[in-house]
């Protein structure tokens, strides 16, 4: 009697796990779906275009091997555009990272003004691309009636660093790391306070100098977080686009051109997708790359 | 503490004050800018753009509303928003509740492809993306391009959602799961409530991504009727130069909601965005 009865109700609780299995495909079902349908199928039609003359239009695009690839990897500008991208890199992973650290640190002990300094800092980051960089070419960086315009007026040798070959990519990064260096402050500061106050305690008793509390307790605590925006910040420098297009389009004389930049033209100016799509597939090694970085280290920080 | 120490402590501090206040300008400068300039007459701005306005001049706000398109960029700036955050949370809700309990085989490929997902360049799936929309004659669809961003955001946002999940102590799940509650029901009535915070969070933060956003919107969307805020505001850049007032002015329409709303959700805002980048 008893095993019959456990038999069944094992019968019956085999049934409601397996229905609760296929609720859980469900339940995923939608955002992989999604994801597929908008990032993973274009993604690999991109892979497959790469190696075609697809003009966007044409239903019978001709197979033309690693043409693409050789034109481009033949196109100075192409080179040119990925040496932006690293200076880009670089520029990035010094400026924005070390006023952000400065600051997490200096906001650490300020306890009172801390939140009205992170909501300053952040401001510029949760405003649109579109903003903030029409607002740097109309009111600051323009030279009749901007800032760089009135600095001109009272005798000052200044031009707009937009217009001039050497300084322009300078220039539009300025405006990108402007807008970006507050969230690094807001990221650090939170990653700092997770250090246990004990330990500080511990050290400030043994007598450290600050350096050396930085650098042999709270930054041991960090690692992984200042590990985790290294890497993000070099994938987002190789796909940098918003302030390259907007404020000057990767001009003047592509002294700005970047790689998206450079393939969103092939694409929407000349309409030759499958070079674009080449492009894409270049951009996407490089994310790749990075991408595997990054899992690694959020994997190993989400885990640690 | 004696009196000396007393004033060497401050004058310690003194260095990093200074670090601090002229930081905070240099981020705030460009926005008092517009601010100050939004009600000027462009001759006054011409002549000097750093100075405070002698009178109020509204006029540019009349322009900018008109020649920026805000009477349509801003209800569809709204739809597109709408559409993205009632997708992510549709999508990345329950995607996220599964991942954060490895239910099933294909939890870790998920969370591995999702992780690819959030750094794949625009560009690799973009002009295939492209031409397709443009078949089905979705261009210029504002609802479509909310799924479209909607799509972008979902990595982000299941990845952000599982850390809240995961915080749910297993016992409750299995308390309701013995008391014969279904896979659905325990999401909808016991997880839902605990993971608002959560919800709200991923939800501003999606939301924000929409409303800022420039490539995929500036793709796909091109018709005059169908521009956001952010697009039509762009379309006055060139052609509105010489028009400093009315630039600022525009400008102004869409930094001060934005940075209303953000003062009153900053905390939302904050964790959401350390959330990824912090383990918790």
């Amino acid at each position: 009697m008893t095993t019959i009865t456990a038999r069944a109700s094992r019968g019956a609780l085999g049934r409601r796990l397996r229905g609760e299995r296929l609720a859980h495909y469900a339940l995923l079902a939608p955002a992989l779906l999604l994801s597929f349908a908008i990032v993973l199928v274009p993604a690999v039609a991109t892979a497959i275009t790469a190696f075609t003359d697809w003009n966007g239009i044409s239903s019978s695009p001709a197979f033309v091997g690693i043409e693409n690839f050789q034109e481009i990897l033949a196109d100075g500008l192409f080179w040119k555009a990925l040496q932006h991208n690293v200076i880009w890199t670089v520029l990035f992973l010094t400026v924005p990272v070390v006023l952000g650290m400065g600051t997490a640190v200096l906001l650490l002990t300020r306890r009172r003004s801390r939140s009205v300094y992170q909501v300053i800092f952040l401001l510029p980051y949760v405003l649109a691309a579109v903003t903030n960089a029409l607002v740097w070419l109309n009111i600051i960086y323009n030279p009749i009636a901007g800032v760089v315009g009135y600095l001109k007026d009272q005798g000052l040798a200044i031009e707009s660093p937009l217009a001039n070959l050497d300084t322009a990519l300078y220039g539009v990064a300025a405006v990108d790391m402007w807008h970006y260096w507050g969230f690094l402050t807001v990221v650090y500061l939170a990653a700092l306070r997770q250090t246990p106050a004990e330990q500080v305690e511990a050290a400030t008793l043994d007598g450290v100098n600050a350096w050396q509390l930085f650098r042999y307790v709270y930054l041991p605590h960090i690692r992984s977080t200042v590990a985790l925006m290294f890497v993000m910040i070099v994938i987002f420098s190789f796909l940098a686009f918003d302030y390259v297009y907007l404020l000057t389009q990767g001009g003047p004389a592509h002294s700005t051109e970047m790689l998206s930049t450079y393939a969103y033209t092939f694409a929407f100016a000349t309409f030759q997708f499958g070079k674009a799509a080449a492009v894409g597939l270049v951009m996407g090694l490089f994310g790749l790359i990075a991408s595997f970085v990054y899992t690694f280290v959020s994997r190993k920080g989400f885990d640690a | 503490m004696t009196l000396s120490r007393r004033i060497r402590r401050p004058l310690a501090l003194l260095p990093g004050h200074v670090v601090l206040v002229a930081l905070a300008i240099t981020a705030l400068a460009p926005l008092l800018l517009v601010l100050v300039n939004a009600f000027k007459p462009r001759q006054e701005i011409t002549r000097n753009p750093l100075a405070l306005p002698t009178e109020l001049d509204l006029s540019g706000f009349e322009r900018a509303w008109q020649y920026g398109h805000f009477a349509t960029g801003l209800p569809n700036s709204l739809l597109l928003t709408a559409t993205t955050v009632v997708v992510v949370l549709v999508t990345a809700g329950p995607a996220a509740y599964v991942l954060s309990r490895r239910l099933i085989r294909i939890v870790p490929i998920a969370g591995v492809y999702f992780l690819m997902a959030m750094t794949v360049p625009i560009q690799l799936f973009l002009f295939p993306l492209y031409a397709a929309v443009a078949r089905l004659g979705l261009l210029n669809n504002v609802v479509a391009v909310g799924v479209i961003v909607a799509a972008l955001n979902l990595p982000i946002s299941i990845l952000l959602l599982r850390t809240y999940f995961e915080q749910i102590p297993d016992e409750i799940i299995e308390a309701a799961t013995v008391d014969g509650a279904s896979t659905v029901r325990t999401l909808w009535h016991i997880l839902l409530p605990i993971a608002r915070p959560g919800l709200i969070t991923v939800g501003i933060i999606a939301g924000l991504n929409a409303w800022n956003e420039y490539l995929i919107t500036s793709t796909f969307l091109q018709k005059q009727q169908s521009l956001t805020a952010t697009l039509g505001f762009l379309t006055m850049n060139g052609t509105f130069t010489t028009d400093q007032t009315a630039m600022m002015a525009g400008a102004a329409i869409l930094i001060v909601p934005v940075a209303v709303l953000f003062l009153l959700g900053q905390r939302f805002i904050v964790d959401g965005l350390v959330g990824g980048a912090v383990k918790g």
